[in-house]
Parts: structure tokens; C-alpha cells; sequence
């Protein structure tokens, strides 16, 4: 829906002068960021808050979490729909403006050393904090899984303060008492049955003072929320019509792509731009920080000339191999990042000991649509039209290039063909308004070709860990891990220009907090130095925590001669955990006769997930037969995408432990495109099985929990089928799969 | 050099070995066959030609002369949904739904050879089709729904 969306930008636009549009919402605090959808509407017009705005065309629901495939859009239209009375299928749709209104209050909680599973003060005071935190910086960001707990009671409040003040506007208007009206469809109606579409109550809305602290629908009254209902986006991705950045066409257009240093900051020895140049369809070849950008009149065309260019670079870095060796030195004192799990006494507990050492490999994030911007610069004003995640942060990056000041430079979110975390990077945004400076007035559209995307990513740190424990009578009496890991906040906000602070909770998240009653448990994280630029890959440090802790228990459980549910369910001391584990065993009859089975139970996100992963050992190979997933999320809103959610991830998990891994030679990485980056394909799938569980406590988003307990689940299984540890990953370096 | 795209004629003056996916999408605008790598592991680009699902990224412009071309475009629309196209509506399939129109070509293809293909014969027909959401579990189902509403 790219191209809708900016037709829909125009017409936030458009509206004010057509002298039509209110907007309404509710703000959590009483000192507010100033509204931005009240710049785009007309001097006479009420601007109340800044999700549901109203104009003579309709109604358009914003929605400023981003939607990098997740369902983003389609669940805060319905949040915001269950409150309002409209079908969001008849509504628009828009992210709006980059704004400090949109914070995100939850995600700075993931930074901070507090156990999901923690309901005491001290952890509840430090939850309240990043909603504190997130407002005072105007954190609009999306990631960490929040989308749904970040916006569930502020979109519903948004939709019921909205139609509550359509009903009082209506009111007015018919002649008759407030709780004579009800609302259905995007109308009022009277108590005679007669009614008024919202478009047609905007004259009478200017009046109308917002009406605030509307009680909200309890979940029993929900219509859609619940419920299976259809993703907004479902019918336009099915059909070719769904459109994304790379598609975005204006007027007057040059089509870019860049060729640059795979060393960022790396240097140039020579460069010959001159058969490029001579190109049909090339215009220039214009310079910009660490290379070259092509521009001509299409994208094969450019880059086509990008590949004409001779170039030898300068610089250089890091081997992948030698870098084991710095993880591993990294373990002493002088680096230790945390240690905020340190229960009794892991040096001196009894029993027989185990020790294990884990790697996993630098990771790319590679969603299928290559890093694309489009950017249009005037002196004046610059517009941007790209997938982001955190687009103030874009914004900021955009005017330190044009040399503007932030306000003036708009940010047009679109969707993204896939994230994984991707999209909170920034660099070809950066590289387009380079070029875009240098062409005043002309938009750039700046598309990365794959192998400019695969050899620059932003990656998932490399990671070491060591484990050390004893087991004794039958069960698991220590747990000692250690991980070491380059530190993903330093790295990233870094680029954004911030500074960080303290320990990474993300080089121990889902292994301090853990919540196994293991008598003597300790788990320390060193931070190896900042060496290759990383990133936040979904579910960040779980994404090799789990794999650490799960197989590492698992080994203890098995020298321990204990079954590898029930010992898990002895240690647990969270009841929700334990009931996802029970609830997965149950599903896969655990207790039952079957094949080669392993099992992982992983906490991240906030969300208790257990995984039970079935695999045969053949012939040709391993193959996966069946993944079981059991959830605990709080509630479900959304039914079929949470399923979704939680099966891709775990299959994302599994394709990545299996085949993929990034690896760097002099600081450049090897690989290039999708034939040396593999990942999961419809013929290793397992058949996946799903449920979610819905306790009513807090309630949790999904797009990343079902990730970590994937790839210990398929190793753990993989040692009931051969007898072989999976130390390793990607996996497919130890065994072969079918 | 003349292409017929989707029953319409296009009379173009491109380079004879410019990849059919970017004469679609840049010269001629059809945006719903998508760039992924270039050099044919994803599938996000599959079109048809005369009926078989192809990687358009790897079918130079000059060889596609006199061929039907069919994007997903082509094969149905929002109003008019192709069989397929409402099984994976019905199945809600996408995810970010990059590479959805490769797959809907290739399992079209699939279903208008091999009306009722086995699980194995789905596998590997749509083998080449790179998913990074890993909805493949859906696209299975989705095919499967689209082959018995094809049968009756």
C-alpha cells in the first residue's frame, strides 16, 4: 500500500485545503507533545489527538507502529475499530508523521535488567520508567515485540474517546440525549433509527469539546479483537497490488544505486567511474561517503553500471576465524559486561561436573525487499519515503545531510518487505539524501542491489559462550554460562547518535532471567570491543541466549539422567512457564512412544514460549518432522496472525540454525546473495502445530518470542536421533540435513 | 522490439538483454513481480510464460518476444481474485508479502499442470520460491485449498 499511503499523505495534505478534518485521540500524561497531525489541517479546524482523523472523504486511522510484515497496521486499525465502531477494511489506513506523540513506552524497558516474570516493586517502578523515559525522548520506534502491549489500552482509549465525542457532536445535532445514540459502521444512530455517517459530523465535531476518560469495552463485548478477522493488508498482498518502497514511483525520478567500501570508513585507492558513466541511460556517477552512487533512468540500468565501475579499496578488517579467539579472550574480569544472575554459590556446588563450550556465527537480517529510500530535497524542505522503524531517527539522520533542521524533513513511513530488525538501520537513507543534495528538486530512489545489501549488513553479533555445571542425585544442581558478545546498543546507538549506558542486557537476555530455580546459577556477559557494526536481529540476544542456556541445560539434564520435561518442570519457578512446557508436552505426547524428540523453553519478550521439535535421522540426512509451540501472551488479539507470528519465527529460527551464517574475511563479508545465504525452504519445513495461551496477565506481543526456543529444540532433538551435540551453529557444518 | 504482457501489446525499445523482470517493472510500470537477488534463488520475480511460471530476473527481454506473458497482474485482481489468489486470501498467507507474488505465480503454475498434487509434488514445485517470513506452512494449505476448489 505504499503508493495508497503517500496518495493518502497527499490527502492528509489535500484536506486542509479543502477546509475538512478533525482528529482525535487520548494522551497518557497531561503535558503532551504537540499533535502533528494539527500542521496538515486547517486553521478553523479542531486538532484534538493524533490517531483517528475525520474528514468529508471518510475516516483514516493512523497508525504509527511500523508494519515490517508483522501485522503492525492491520492490529492497531483493529484496536483503534473496536473502540470507534468502524470496519477497518473500509477505512484508510496511514502511519503518520514521525513524531515524539507516537513514543514507544515500553521498549526501553528490554534494555533494563528486569525479569519478565518479576512482579515486585522494584521491577514494576522500573517498567513505569521506560514509559517515562520513552516519552521524554519521543521514542517513536517500533521493536522489542511492544507494538501490541505499547498500544493496546492507548489505541483503544483513542477509539472510544473518538466515539464518544461523535456521539456528543451528534447529539447536538439530532436534538436528543447522548445515551439515546449508538454507534455502528462508521455512523451514529438515533434513537427513531435515523443516522449520521462521522464524515458528515464535521461542522458539528468543531464545537464539540473531546470528550475524555471514556470507559473502555470490557473483552467481552469485543466484535473483532478476539477474533478471527482478515489482515487489512491480506487482500493487496495477494493480489500484486500491496505496494512497497522499491515500487514508489514520482514524477521526474532518478533511479540510484550505490557501490561501497564492504569496510565502512574504509577508504578509497582508485576508482574508474568512465565505462560506467558511458552507459545507455546513466547519468552521472556522483560521489558519497565510503564510495560511488550510479544514477540513470532505471534500475537495472543503474546497476548494471554500478557493476562497470573499477575499484580498489582501501582499508580492511577482521577475519571471522581470528575473531573466535577475541570472544574468547574477552571472558576475564576486565570485560565483564553483567552478572545479574548470582545465586548461591556456583564455584564450590557438588556434584559431577559438565562442560560445554556454544558459537553462533555473525547473522544478516536480509528481508527479501533489498534497502531501498526515496528522497526528495529543496532547500526548503526534504521528503523521505522509505520503511523505517524508528523514523525520527531518520529524520535527524536526513538534516544532518541537507543541513536543515529536523522539522523540515518529512518522513513518509512506508511498509517493509520483510525487517527482522533491518529497518532500524538507516545507512542507504543517509546514502540517498547524499545524492539528493547534489539534485536539488529531482527525487532519488535509491535501491540497494542484493549483493550491495548482503555484503553490508548490520549484523547479528557473533557469539561465544561457555557453560560449566553439576548435577547430582538425578538432577541439576548448578549452572554457570558465560557469553561472550560485541554489544548491540553500543553499536546501534551509536549510528543513531546516542549514547549508552551500563551493562547490554541484550549479551545475557533470556539466560540471567531464565526462571529456573537451579540452586547454584550464575550467568556473566563480557562484552567483547566494538569491532564490526551490529545489530538488533529479532529477538536480539535471545536469539543466541536461548540456544546457549537450552542446550546447555539440556546437557546437564541428560548426565543427570532426567527427562528433559519433567526435570525442566521441577526447576521451574514461574507458573505460567510451567504451564507452556506442560501445555507443549501435552500437545506432542510427550510421555508417549515417538520419534527423536528434543524440547527448549525460552522466556524473552516477556512471553513464556516451549518448543518440541521431532526429527528423523534418514539416509539423506536429518529431517524435521513437526514443531510444537506452546504460548503464554496475556491475551490474544488477533488469532490467526499470532500463529503466524509465532510459527514464522520459530521457522526463522530453524532455517538460520540450520544453513546461514556471515563470515568476514579482512573485514569484508564472503558472502554475497540468497545461493550462499541460505535459509529455511518449504522442503526442510516441519509441520508446525500452535497455542496460546491467554491468562489475562499483561499482555505481550509475538513477533519475537517464538524465535529462541526453535534452534534448541531442533538440537536438543537432534541428539535424541544421533547421539551428536550441536555445539555450532549453522548446524549444517556438523551434519546433514535432508 | 514488441512484448505482450498480460493480453496487451508493448512495442519498447530496450536493450535486447535487459532481464524481462525490470522491462515489467521500470519501463512498463507492472510493479507486482519483485526484484529479491537478481540471479534466480528467490522466485520473487516468477512470471509466466505461455502458462509456466519462470524467473523473470533470468529471461532476457529479446528471448520473451512472442511469448504471453503473464504477471500477477494478469492472473486476477482485488475484484476478481484467481483461484488461487482467494485460497491465499482465505488461508491469510502474507506476511510482509514480498515474495507472495512469485509464489502465487509458481503455485498457479503448479495447479494448472498437477491439479492435485501431492505434498511432495508441492514441496518441490515451489522449492525455488525463498519465503524469508517462513509462511510456507500457509502456502501449503493455501495450495491445497486452491486444488479441491479447482476440483469442484
Amino acid at each position: 500500500m505504499g503508493a495508497g499511503k503517500i496518495a493518502r499523505r497527499g490527502f492528509l495534505v489535500g484536506a486542509a485545503a479543502l477546509g475538512g478534518g478533525i482528529a482525535f485521540g487520548t494522551y497518557l500524561y497531561r503535558r503532551t507533545p504537540e499533535n502533528p497531525l494539527r500542521a496538515t489541517l486547517p486553521s478553523g479546524s479542531t486538532v484534538l489527538t493524533p490517531y483517528v482523523m475525520i474528514s468529508a472523504e471518510g475516516i483514516t486511522l493512523i497508525t504509527p507502529r511500523a508494519d515490517v510484515g508483522q501485522g503492525a497496521a492491520s492490529i492497531q486499525a483493529h484496536l483503534l475499530a473496536e473502540e470507534l465502531d468502524v470496519d477497518p477494511a473500509k477505512v484508510q489506513l496511514d502511519p503518520g508523521p514521525a513524531s515524539p506523540v507516537y513514543y514507544n513506552g515500553k521498549v526501553a524497558a528490554e534494555g533494563m535488567p528486569l525479569a519478565a516474570w518479576d512482579s515486585r516493586w522494584l521491577a514494576q517502578t522500573g517498567r513505569s520508567a521506560s514509559d517515562v523515559a520513552g516519552k521524554l525522548i519521543g521514542l517513536h520506534l517500533t521493536g522489542g515485540s511492544t507494538t501490541v502491549p505499547d498500544t493496546y489500552e492507548r489505541l483503544r482509549a483513542a477509539g472510544a474517546s473518538a466515539r464518544e465525542t461523535l456521539k456528543a457532536a451528534a447529539a447536538g445535532e439530532m436534538g436528543v440525549a447522548v445515551d439515546q445514540l449508538r454507534t455502528e459502521d462508521g455512523q451514529v444512530i438515533g434513537p427513531d433509527g435515523s443516522t449520521r455517517a462521522y464524515s458528515d459530523l464535521i461542522e458539528a465535531l468543531r464545537d464539540t469539546p473531546v470528550v475524555q476518560d471514556v470507559p473502555l469495552r470490557a473483552p467481552e463485548q469485543w466484535v473483532r479483537l478476539g477474533r478471527k478477522h482478515q489482515r487489512t493488508d491480506i487482500v493487496p498482498k495477494s493480489t500484486g497490488t500491496f505496494r512497497y518502497g522499491v515500487d514508489l514511483t514520482l514524477p521526474n525520478m532518478i533511479h540510484a544505486t550505490v557501490v561501497t567500501n564492504p569496510v565502512r570508513g574504509g577508504g578509497l585507492r582508485r576508482m574508474d567511474t568512465r565505462a560506467a558513466e558511458a552507459m545507455r541511460g546513466v547519468e552521472a556517477v556522483v560521489a558519497i561517503t565510503d564510495g560511488a552512487a550510479v544514477l540513470a533512468d532505471n534500475d537495472w540500468r543503474a546497476m548494471e553500471a554500478a557493476r562497470a565501475i573499477e575499484v580498489e579499496w582501501d582499508g580492511g578488517g577482521p577475519d571471522t576465524d581470528a575473531l573466535w579467539q577475541t570472544h574468547a579472550d574477552a571472558m576475564t574480569d576486565d570485560n565483564r559486561d553483567s552478572r545479574f544472575a548470582d545465586d548461591g554459590n556456583v564455584e564450590t556446588a557438588p556434584g559431577a561436573p559438565v562442560t560445554a563450550e556454544y558459537r553462533v556465527p555473525f547473522l544478516h537480517h536480509a528481508p527479501l525487499e533489498p534497502a531501498n529510500a526515496t528522497v526528495l530535497y529543496q532547500p526548503e524542505r526534504t521528503e523521505v519515503w522509505t520503511a523505517t522503524q524508528a523514523p525520527r531517527f531518520v529524520a535527524q539522520a536526513v538534516a544532518r545531510i541537507t543541513g536543515q533542521d529536523a522539522e523540515v524533513v518529512t518522513v513518509h513511513a512506508l511498509p517493509a518487505g520483510g525487517s527482522f530488525g533491518h529497518r532500524l538501520e538507516d545507512e542507504w537513507v543517509r546514502q540517498a539524501a547524499e545524492i539528493a543534495v547534489q539534485r536539488p528538486g529531482r527525487p532519488i530512489r535509491l535501491t540497494w542491489s542484493r549483493e550491495q545489501d548482503m555484503t553490508h549488513g548490520f549484523l547479528r553479533p557473533m557469539a561465544l559462550a561457555r557453560g560449566h555445571g553439576t548435577v547430582q542425585d538425578k538432577r541439576v544442581r548448578s549452572l554457570d554460562l558465560s557469553i561472550a558478545a560485541q554489544s548491540v546498543a553500543e553499536s546501534q546507538l551509536g549510528r543513531a547518535g546516542m549514547p549508552s549506558f551500563g551493562p547490554d542486557v541484550a549479551i545475557v537476555a533470556a539466560a540471567w532471567d531464565a526462571p529456573y530455580a537451579i540452586p547454584d546459577r550464575r550467568v556473566t556477559g563480557y562484552r567483547v570491543r566494538a569491532m564490526v557494526p551490529v545489530s538488533s536481529w529479532r529477538s536480539v540476544g535471545a536469539s543466541h541466549n536461548g540456544f546457549f542456556h537450552e542446550c546447555f541445560l539440556d546437557e546437564l539434564i541428560h548426565a543427570a539422567g532426567a527427562d528433559p520435561v519433567e526435570e525442566r518442570l521441577r526447576l521451574l519457578h514461574d507458573d505460567p512457564s510451567r504451564k507452556v512446557l506442560e501445555t507443549v508436552a501435552d500437545m506432542a505426547n510427550w510421555a508417549g512412544p515417538a520419534g527423536a524428540r528434543g524440547v527448549a523453553f525460552v522466556y524473552s519478550f516477556g512471553v513464556p514460549v516451549a518448543q518440541i521439535c521431532e526429527v528423523r535421522d534418514t539416509d539423506g540426512g536429518i529431517v524435521i518432522d513437526k514443531l510444537w509451540i506452546a504460548a503464554e501472551v496475556g491475551r490474544v488479539l488477533d488469532p490467526v496472525n499470532i500463529e503466524a507470528q509465532l510459527s514464522g519465527g520459530a521457522l526463522f529460527g530453524l532455517g538460520h540454525a540450520i544453513s546461514s551464517e556471515i563470515t568476514l574475511t579482512d573485514g569484508s563479508t564472503d558472502q554475497t546473495n540468497f545461493h550462499d545465504y541460505e535459509s529455511l525452504r518449504i522442503w526442510q519445513t516441519p509441520k508446525v502445530e500452535v497455542r496460546v495461551l491467554e491468562s489475562g496477565g499483561p499482555i505481550r506481543g509475538a513477533g519475537e518470542p517464538g524465535l529462541p526456543p526453535a534452534a534448541p529444540a531442533l538440537a536438543n532433538a537432534i541428539f535424541a536421533a544421533t547421539g551428536t551435540r550441536l555445539r555450532e551453529m549453522p548446524f549444517a557444518k556438523t551434519l546433514r540435513f535432508a | 522490439m514488441r512484448l505482450t504482457v498480460n493480453s496487451r501489446q508493448h512495442d519498447l525499445d530496450v536493450e535486447d538483454e535487459m532481464p524481462l523482470l525490470w522491462v515489467l517493472r521500470d519501463v512498463l510500470g507492472i510493479h507486482g513481480p519483485k526484484y529479491g537477488c537478481g540471479i534466480g534463488q528467490c522466485g520473487a520475480c516468477t512470471v509466466h510464460l505461455d502458462g509456466v511460471a519462470v524467473r523473470s530476473c533470468q529471461i532476457a527481454a529479446a528471448d520473451a518476444v512472442g511469448a504471453a506473458i503473464t504477471t500477477i497482474e494478469g492472473l486476477g485482481t482485488p475484484e476478481a481474485p484467481h483461484p488461487v489468489q482467494t485460497a491465499w486470501i482465505v488461508e491469510q498467507v502474507a506476511q510482509c508479502g514480498y515474495c507472495q507474488s512469485g509464489q502465487i505465480m509458481q503455485a498457479a503454475s503448479l495447479l494448472a499442470e498437477v491439479p492435485n498434487p501431492t505434498d511432495a509434488e508441492i514441496d518441490d514445485a515451489m522449492s525455488g520460491n525463498l519465503c524469508r517470513c517462513a509462511t510456507y506452512p500457509r502456502i501449503r494449505a493455501a495450495i491445497r485449498r486452491a486444488s479441491q476448489s479447482e476440483d469442484s
